[in-house]
């Protein structure tokens, strides 16, 4: 079988489920979707149990910070469909004071240290999760340390600022 | 074996004992700690604890320009670092939409496939070792040192090679180095098949390795696995044949797959892949002698740095030389994830770009990390023996399970 089509598989999801699923690029080729959390294992499982599409491989999950956004975590999930060699980037947006979303680990086991090393990072509580601890930060550990309000340089620096160098 | 009692909670008789396997010497097998509950020599449950030599490179990254990254990616797996310094390159390549020069790419398969014997030459002499045969180990180690010698000429280092630039190499390989691979391609093979024969049909190793650790496809799948270890389930995912960089498509080599997933099937596939490396690296060879033989890096000015004679005399390599060390390139606003088949499996990069000097955000799919997940549920009810040979045949970095 061949690569699924960026415009197929948008059609396949958009039917499914209708106003759920929404393009945001296709940068490189590689169809990116947002969605929410209410869908999101929904959307997952029907992407890995369809009989034409068979996304059964996960191969990343992880996060990033925006802070000017209004949902500033975005979990960022990597599927691959084996047999048809097709990828698929899927985001779904959280805000800070609600950073729940059911966990992955019901459909693929790999899910379970991607999960934990995204809560270790960023804080996302994975609903479900059967062992959501930290995973590569010591234990007693309060704070989240991949977001951006944690600069690794003292801020105080100024000969990087960007004035210097007319931008 | 098979009357061994097994106790239950309930029991009266039950009487675990607890075993901290680890953590060990970094030199070792790497920092890993398994708390393992214990029934006599049968383990009955596991709780893996990662993250001792945890580095941040991820958040390091947020702060490099794109080429002082390389450095971090060869403290992943640092067996075949030449590999995750490629798959960087790569990557940046990727998102800055740089075509390559096919005697680049061939240059950077023949040091791919040499990092990725390199690996198995470890892994495979290792899991010798820990099943009680040394002599294996030794014969292989003096041919990896070979290949470090072949990084030496190229790159000037061994281990953390920082090797080739995003563009192409930072400079030619010379004579010596061609001389020396071919070389090792003669020296290599006989040595190769003496460890086949050392090993496949022994009767202490079979017994040893075969049915132990056997995973199914379902499960690997499952987990995310990739790799020889993958495809030692009977999967024929390799990212080289199924999404070719570096010009992969042009080579003519198979991908070899195991039937059930044990430690044995495991050591079989990744004998096998040094056979199929040394193929490619062959027809390599072969392909670069009809390139132009001065190409060496692809003709991208702007973040290729010029050659030190040019800065000082000549105005636009002084521009081009200042603009890329101080990160003032233009560089789009895109995410692009790319994958390269690393000695264990796949290894991907997913970055983030704003634009700005350094990447937006950097995350690296680290097979080890993913792979090593299943280790403690499936020790459960193996003997303690039975797992540290499977320990082995992961063949888990702790440079790459932890970043």
């Amino acid at each position: 079988m061949g690569k699924i089509a960026n415009e197929e598989l948008l059609q396949k999801l958009n039917d499914k489920f209708p106003g759920q699923v929404a393009e945001t690029g296709a940068d490189f080729g590689l169809l990116t979707v947002e969605t929410n959390k209410e869908s999101i294992n929904a959307v997952l499982s029907f992407l890995k149990t369809d009989a034409a599409l068979q996304f059964i491989y996960l191969t990343d999950l992880t996060a990033v910070h925006y802070p000017e956004l209004e949902k500033p975590i975005g979990v960022i999930y990597h599927l691959h469909s084996l047999t048809t060699n097709t990828r698929i980037r899927i985001k779904v947006f959280l805000s800070l004071d609600d950073l729940h979303i059911p966990t992955a680990s019901t459909i693929w086991d790999g899910a379970n240290w991607m999960e934990r090393e995204t809560y270790d990072f960023f804080g996302v509580i994975f609903d479900g999760h059967p062992d959501l601890r930290r995973i590569l930060n010591v234990d007693d550990m309060t704070v989240f340390p991949m977001r951006k309000e944690f600069p690794l340089e003292d801020p105080n620096r100024i000969d990087k600022k960007d004035y210097f160098f007319g931008r | 074996m098979q009357n061994h009692p097994v106790y239950t909670d309930n029991d009266p008789q039950t009487e675990y004992s607890t075993l901290n396997l680890g953590p060990t010497h970094p030199a070792t097998h790497g920092v890993f700690q398994n708390v393992l509950q214990m029934d006599g020599e049968r383990i009955v449950s596991g709780v893996s604890t990662i993250g001792y030599i945890h580095r941040a490179f991820e958040k390091i990254a947020e702060h490099r320009p794109f080429y002082q990254i390389t450095p971090l990616t060869d403290r992943l797996n640092y067996c075949s670092s030449p590999i995750n310094n490629m798959g960087w390159h790569m990557t940046v390549e990727k998102l800055l939409n740089i075509e390559m020069p096919k005697r680049v790419d061939y240059m950077r398969v023949i040091i791919m496939e040499l990092a990725r014997i390199s690996d198995h030459i470890i892994c495979n002499g290792v899991l010798g070792v820990d099943t009680g045969a040394f002599t294996g180990f030794l014969y292989m180690m003096e041919h990896r040192e070979e290949i470090y010698e072949i990084y030496e000429e190229i790159c000037g280092s061994r281990l953390t090679t920082n090797i080739g630039r995003i563009g192409g190499f930072e400079r030619n390989f010379n004579k010596i180095a061609f001389d020396k691979i071919r070389r090792f391609l003669v020296r290599f093979p006989p040595v190769l098949k003496e460890f086949e024969a050392l090993f496949n049909r022994n009767r202490i190793f079979v017994d040893r390795t075969k049915g132990v650790a056997a995973v199914t496809a379902e499960a690997a799948l499952s987990y995310s696995w990739s790799g020889p270890i993958l495809r030692a389930t009977g999967v024929d995912y390799d990212v080289r044949a199924m999404e070719p960089y570096s010009s992969y498509e042009d080579f003519d080599f198979e991908v070899p797959v195991g039937e059930n997933g044990d430690v044995y099937n495991r050591f079989l596939v990744r004998n096998e892949e040094m056979w199929q490396s040394m193929r490619i690296i062959e027809q390599a060879l072969n392909k670069i002698e009809k390139e132009p033989s001065d190409i060496f890096h692809a003709d991208v000015p702007a973040f290729y740095l010029p050659p030190k004679e040019e800065v000082y005399n000549n105005m636009e390599a002084l521009i081009y030389h200042f603009k890329i060390v101080m990160g003032e390139v233009e560089t789009p606003n895109a995410e692009v994830y790319h994958s390269v088949e690393g000695a264990n499996g796949e290894l991907g990069f997913y970055l983030v770009n704003d634009g700005g000097r350094s990447p937006y955000r950097l995350h690296f799919r680290r097979p080890s990390f993913i792979n090593y997940q299943m280790y403690a549920p499936m020790s459960q009810g193996m003997l303690l023996s039975d797992a540290i040979i499977n320990m082995s045949s992961l063949n888990v970095i702790a440079g790459e399970l932890d970043a």
